[in-house]
């Protein structure tokens, strides 16, 4: 850990709420993606069926 | 690459044939930049003489605030593609790029209040470039909103298409506004053509990587993000259809 002295918190709340903000934009989109391919695949293979 | 062989990647499924290839690697650099640069930046460069370790806050300011501007521009000329050109493509890439850049903007607001307390001895003022990042913000949040609040996905796209238009120029201002009035808190840019303006080189290469880093995740965001945006418009379509028959 770095020598980060009066500065600690300022410094790891810095950091702590922006990778929190991305990992939940990332998590966010896989989990979309995923639900949107998985529904789409459904309802193309109920058209398909249905001609 | 002519410009002619540019438009074939405007076809839904190349675009999405294209990306399956292209999206793992750029995920990849993505991770490896992102995580070299800001482990670099934290764990392995000195205090400033002035800032002490609240420095190390730049790693993250500095990439998030130009991707907050810069993912506007990117919504911008692809709102003009569909204007001029109705490529559902870049209308959908547009979409898909705004939560990002909505992201990118609250982080650079966030840590520049976190770093301005110390710093400045406020969390906030009404300061050129603060105010005008506050701003692109909304902007950012009303974009969002339009897409969501319009069924017919044309219209949407038309209607957003306008207001990036109206809200680049809230993105130029973010950029400029340390240029165009002095009087404000917030400094000059930390990266400069001009060697003398910007930071010193232990700092600099670093930020480098990591401007590198939340590039690379931009792209790799925005393209998982434009392929969910196509295969949602075909399952809307879909939908109708069969509504319809």
């Amino acid at each position: 850990m770095p020598e980060l002295g009066k500065y600690a918190a300022t410094v790891l709340s810095a950091y702590g709420a922006s990778i929190l903000l991305i990992v939940v934009l990332v998590g966010a989109s896989i989990y979309r993606a995923n639900k949107i391919k998985k529904r789409l695949q459904g309802i193309e293979e109920k058209a398909k069926r249905h001609g | 690459m002519s410009l002619n062989s540019l438009w074939e990647y405007a076809n839904p499924r190349k675009f999405i044939e294209t990306t399956d290839k292209v999206l793992p690697w750029v995920s990849v650099l993505a991770v490896l930049a992102l995580v070299g640069g800001l482990v670099w930046g934290f764990f392995f460069t000195p205090a400033d003489y002035r800032q002490g370790a609240t420095v190390k806050i730049i790693y993250i300011h500095v990439p998030s605030a130009l991707m907050a501007i810069n993912i506007w521009l990117m919504m911008l000329v692809t709102s003009l593609v569909w204007i001029i050109r109705r490529h559902h493509v870049s209308a959908l890439a547009a979409r898909a790029a705004a939560p990002v850049g909505m992201v990118m903007t609250l982080i650079a607001l966030i840590t520049g209040a976190i770093w301005g307390q110390p710093m400045w001895g406020t969390w906030w003022a009404w300061d050129p470039r603060l105010t005008s990042f506050l701003i692109l913000f909304l902007f950012y949040i009303g974009y969002i909103a339009l897409w969501s609040a319009i069924e017919d996905d044309d219209t949407a796209a038309d209607l957003t298409s306008i207001l990036c238009l109206v809200g680049s120029v809230f993105a130029l201002l973010s950029r400029y506004a340390v240029n165009f009035w002095s009087q404000g808190l917030h400094q000059g840019a930390s990266l400069s053509m001009d060697k003398e303006e910007h930071v010193a080189d232990v700092f600099y290469y670093p930020l480098l990587l990591s401007i590198a880093g939340f590039v690379l995740l931009f792209i790799s965001l925005v393209l998982l993000r434009t392929r969910t945006e196509i295969r949602a418009r075909r399952m809307r379509v879909l939908l109708a259809r069969t509504r319809m028959g």
